[in-house]
């Protein structure tokens, strides 16, 4: 990780890996929705509406996965004082909100033809809600905070402390009564036979690939416009 | 209730949510790193 403190090294790396991660994630998703479309059988309780797995999982994984990046970045900025470490927590915010907006929108729409409702509190969807308002929190709070020309300690403590509505959310099925389902998905197999599975894997990978290039291009622009700012601030003296 | 309805509305959200996403930060990222060009030449 040290081995990027250095934003012209980091640049070396994050140039390339911008395109490749865009391309093989475009190339990925678009053929694993494709897949997802047209090739796989509909459930035989589902139905069609069994396709909206494929989007709606990623997303839900890529929500919570950009929590942990944050929780990660947060760490490294308050222990080690990683010069990057904010900037790649502020990077991660955004598509990590935009795919707990999506997983929360897909999710609900799934719901209605399956559950009969939009929207029930129960424990999954109430927690993956509260994660979505605590990552515009965490935008407010590290944009006002890099405004006033902090550090971003507030900020990183801020994604430490959220950190704790990860566990909640992943064990929410288990602890609470829900309507939502447990588990289909798990380390030692899944539940959902693989006829209607193997796309998932393939939007899996390429919306994180995506995920992925849209934080090194925000890592990428923050890097561009504080060099702006500190030239200015130089040319101004 | 079709469901292909429900289908088409979930892929749409998520497939236009996403490409505003990728397209709004190689939007901000390519002025971003422009400006700052542009400031190096001068």
């Amino acid at each position: 990780m040290h081995a990027f403190a250095n934003p012209a090294r980091f640049l070396r790396f994050a140039r390339p890996a911008t395109a490749w991660l865009l391309l093989i994630g475009l190339a990925l998703a678009g053929f694993g929705i494709l897949a997802g479309l047209t090739l796989t059988p509909p459930d035989y309780l589902q139905g069609e509406t069994v396709r909206i797995l494929y989007i709606h999982v990623p997303s839900a994984w890529l929500g919570m996965a950009g929590w942990m990046g944050i929780a990660a970045a947060s760490i490294s900025q308050l222990v080690w004082r990683h010069p990057l470490a904010a900037v790649a927590g502020r990077a991660t915010a955004p598509a990590g909100a935009t795919f707990a907006a999506i997983c929360l929108m897909t999710g609900s729409i799934w719901g209605r033809p399956t559950w009969g409702t939009w929207w029930e509190w129960d424990g999954r969807l109430t927690s993956m809600l509260v994660l979505f308002f605590m990552y515009l929190g965490y935008l407010a709070l590290a944009s006002a905070e890099r405004e006033r020309g902090g550090e971003g300690r507030i900020a990183a403590i801020y994604g430490l402390v959220g950190a704790i509505n990860l566990p909640i959310i992943h064990y929410s099925v288990l602890w609470w009564r829900t309507l939502h389902q447990g588990e289909s998905i798990g380390i030692t197999g899944s539940s959902i036979d693989n006829s209607i599975l193997w796309p998932l894997p393939l939007t899996m990978i390429g919306f994180t690939c995506l995920f992925g290039a849209v934080v090194l291009m925000r890592i990428r622009a923050d890097l561009a416009e504080t060099k702006v700012e500190a030239r200015m601030r130089r040319m101004s003296r | 209730m079709n469901p292909w309805t429900f289908v088409v509305g979930a892929y749409s959200i998520a497939i236009l949510l996403t490409a505003a996403l990728i397209i709004w930060a190689f939007g901000s990222m390519r002025r971003a790193e422009a400006a700052a060009e542009a400031l190096t030449r001068e």
